[in-house]
């Protein structure tokens, strides 16, 4: 018994998350395009700045707000936490992103969540594979998917916008407060919402099927 | 300098002579002069293109430097300054030892001046401008500085003709009498009007019944006489001294605990923020300077995200700063000064109502509840990580996938509504035009892909290779579509774009990532692969 995307989607707010893998950029690029509509506060990514994969605006527009969104480009990880958790309680962004490429002690993840409360904001922590903390309301795991089957059917596609709608799997791995799920789902631009395209057994993803399956509750009851 | 020499200045499109030195008065040359007449006149002149701007700069600090003649000190024109010397005359030892002085000074410094010393600004200007007239005025250079002292007097450094640019009190019209009408500072077409009736100089004007002059010129030429004989009186404006915004705080007692040091903080910043505010400014930087005991002395800088000039929104920002100072024996001392200062208007106080979901439509250059909020959170974050390192995206006109866009200091720019409107149905944003060319997600500097050996190479090759390697991933296309064709600028060098042409592809794989890889078709020099990623797709 799975739950719908939506007990859980859009994230709850005043919390930290936690979300990785491939897909985790347009994740919290979309979270922070919910929050930048919801309530008008500008969202804010911390990135390392040793990193050479840039953000693209012209690549997150269709997600979120480029104008709206600021990077602050941080020396390590701790000048990065400790930017994090003040941009959270600052209460003057609706969402701050972390790539955070190194473990998290609890106590760090604690204070980000409690950051969180009282800046009344969303945070998104990009972590590696397979790590993470306690202290994060959820965990999701993103990643495209690829579906040949998918695509030939066209089934739902109310934009013919193939390129910014593609086909993503995302797994709620841990959720403090609710049951774990698998969605497959697209991104629609047109109207900026997620679409869900697996809810019926049928599931389009039949081609590709590697280790992370494991992940998913669904897939590894059949 | 001995040969002539000649500063030049655009004119109405023409090069006109703009100030010349007496070598080049001798030849014959002019002020206003255009500067091909010159050349012909004295093939040897030397020209410069002259710049008013230094020039303007120049003369505020030579205006600085007279203060220590007289306290009111005005600027007179671009040329002249004006100094109310009344009642200091007696510290230089008189009027004329006054004049001498100044005329010493300057001309230690290489400046010719011209003065004259009356008792109105009229007459003193007069006897500046035209004080050699009648004498040998055509050695006299006429320079960049002339100052004039109004209500009592003003002045050439030739300690010899001194006296004929003194006025004594009461004499004004006896010594500048003489001079020709456009000594008072007459309009052009004024004097020219005069001169044709046969009035040519101050005199002349000064004996002609008043009404008439009146119903023939308008009031000027009166006005101007009156005021160079004292008739009437003429004010000067002097400068103004720049505002210090600098505020201390001296202590009886040493102080130690953050609290207390926050506390005279507060104090400082209420007084440096009230002279902010009657000045219109607003603090960029900030330095408190705290002084201990043992004379050394620590400084908290503080970097506003945007000009601010309210107490209560910069004192929380200062204590992260001063949590981490030494206090050592104790602190005796706080000085707090604003060193850069931006010029802020004053702000419309956004209501409630407008700030609360209706902010789009606020109006412009009020700032919400909420901006205020993110310029703190973004001085805050600049004191720990620098402010030049909280970036925002502002579109570039550029085809170039990398250049089209750049990062900019968020506390330098203002948020631009390029890319999407947050209300208006996504058109896809500026670049990616609909969706007829996507653009990754992630963009990447290029990194080359292997092909698999068995692979023949093909440089004619324009669609993806079917399997390769990148990041020592093993992948394969499930389907692709391109080519968009970007060409490089050639009129903007990047190494990077050395190779050519790119054709872009939209790459789909069997793995899942979409990938943006790119082939260079012009680039047939080198062995190695011309397929390359260079971004990751949603």
């Amino acid at each position: 018994m799975q739950d719908l995307l939506t007990d859980v989607f859009p994230l709850r707010g005043g919390r930290a998350h936690e979300v990785t893998g491939q897909g985790a950029t347009v994740f919290a690029a979309i979270i922070c395009g919910i929050g930048q509509r919801s309530d008008r506060r500008p969202a804010m990514w911390l990135v390392e700045d040793w990193r050479t994969e840039g953000l693209n605006p012209d690549g997150l527009a269709p997600f979120c707000d480029p104008h709206h969104l600021l990077l602050a480009r941080v020396a390590d990880q701790k000048t990065m936490l400790a930017s994090a958790e003040e941009a959270l309680r600052s209460g003057a962004l609706s969402t701050v992103v972390a790539e955070v490429p190194r473990e998290l002690s609890f106590t760090a993840g604690r204070r980000l969540q409690l950051a969180a409360e009282e800046g009344k904001a969303t945070g998104i922590l990009m972590i590696g594979e397979g790590m993470g903390n306690n202290a994060a309301e959820s965990r999701w795991h993103c990643s495209p998917l690829f579906s040949p089957k998918f695509r030939q059917d066209q089934v739902v596609m109310p934009s013919q916008q193939t390129s910014d709608s593609t086909l993503q799997r995302w797994q709620l791995i841990k959720n403090k407060s609710g049951t774990l799920g698998c969605w497959d789902l697209i991104w629609d631009a047109e109207t900026r919402r997620v679409i869900v395209v697996s809810e019926a057994g049928e599931r389009p993803h039949s081609a590709a099927r590697g280790h992370d399956d494991a992940f998913c509750p669904h897939v590894a009851a059949e | 300098m001995t040969t002539p020499f000649a500063l030049t200045l655009q004119q109405s499109n023409a090069e006109r002579l703009y100030c010349l030195n007496e070598s080049a008065e001798r030849d014959g040359l002019q002020r206003g002069m255009g500067l091909a007449d010159a050349r012909a006149l004295c093939p040897q002149l030397q020209t410069m293109p002259a710049d008013r701007e230094a020039d303007g700069h120049f003369l505020q600090l030579l205006a600085r430097w007279a203060g220590r003649f007289c306290p009111w000190v005005g600027l007179d024109g671009e040329d002249g300054l004006l100094l109310d010397v009344t009642g200091s005359t007696h510290l230089f030892g008189g009027e004329l030892a006054l004049l001498e002085t100044i005329g010493e000074r300057l001309a230690r410094g290489g400046i010719a001046v011209q003065p004259g010393l009356a008792d109105t600004r009229g007459a003193a200007w007069a006897l500046a401008h035209y004080g050699g007239w009648g004498g040998d005025e055509a050695g006299a250079a006429r320079h960049d500085q002339s100052p004039s002292c109004p209500t009592t007097q003003q002045v050439s450094h030739q300690a010899s003709r001194l006296d004929t640019r003194l006025a004594a009190p009461g004499k004004a019209l006896a010594a500048i009498g003489g001079f020709p009408i456009a000594a008072l500072r007459l309009e052009e077409k004024v004097c020219t009007g005069l001169m044709r009736l046969g009035v040519r100089t101050i005199d002349a004007l000064h004996a002609l019944p008043r009404a008439t002059v009146t119903r023939r010129f308008g009031l000027e030429p009166l006005l101007r006489l009156d005021q160079a004989l004292g008739h009437r009186e003429e004010a000067i404006s002097p400068l103004s001294e720049a505002p210090h915004y600098g505020v201390r705080m001296s202590l009886p007692e040493p102080i130690g605990l953050a609290d207390d040091v926050m506390a005279v903080a507060a104090r400082l910043l209420d007084r440096l923020c009230d002279k902010l505010d009657r000045q219109g400014a607003g603090a960029r930087v900030l330095q408190l300077t705290m002084r201990r005991l043992d004379m050394e002395a620590s400084q908290v800088e503080l970097r506003l995200a945007r000009p601010m000039r309210e107490a209560l929104r910069i004192l929380p920002l200062f204590e992260r700063g001063v949590g981490e100072v030494d206090a050592g024996f104790g602190i005796d001392m706080v000085r707090l000064e604003a060193t850069v200062v931006e010029p802020m208007a004053d702000e419309q106080m956004a209501s409630v109502v407008l700030s609360h979901g209706r902010s789009d439509r606020k109006v412009e250059g009020s700032a919400s509840p909420v901006d205020h909020a993110l310029d703190d959170l973004v001085s805050r974050l600049g004191s720990r990580i620098g402010l030049e390192n909280i970036l925002r995206f502002v579109p570039a006109d550029s085809h170039i996938p990398e250049r089209s866009f750049s990062l900019q200091p968020a506390a330098w720019t203002k948020a631009v509504k390029a890319w999407s409107s947050p209300d208006g149905p996504f058109e896809g944003g500026r670049g990616s035009a609909g969706g007829a060319c996507p653009r990754p997600v992630r963009l990447f500097p290029p990194e080359p892909i292997v092909l698999p050996l068995s692979a023949e190479p093909d440089p004619g090759r324009r669609e993806p290779p079917a399997h390769f390697r990148w990041r020592r991933m093993q992948l394969s296309v499930a389907s692709a579509r391109g080519p968009e064709r970007i060409a490089p600028e050639w009129w903007w060098e990047d190494p990077a774009w050395r190779s050519g042409l790119r054709d872009y592809w939209w790459v789909e794989t069997r793995q899942g990532w979409r990938l943006w890889l790119f082939h260079t078709p012009q680039n047939r020099l080198s062995h190695l692969s011309s397929w390359f990623v260079q971004g990751e797709f949603a």
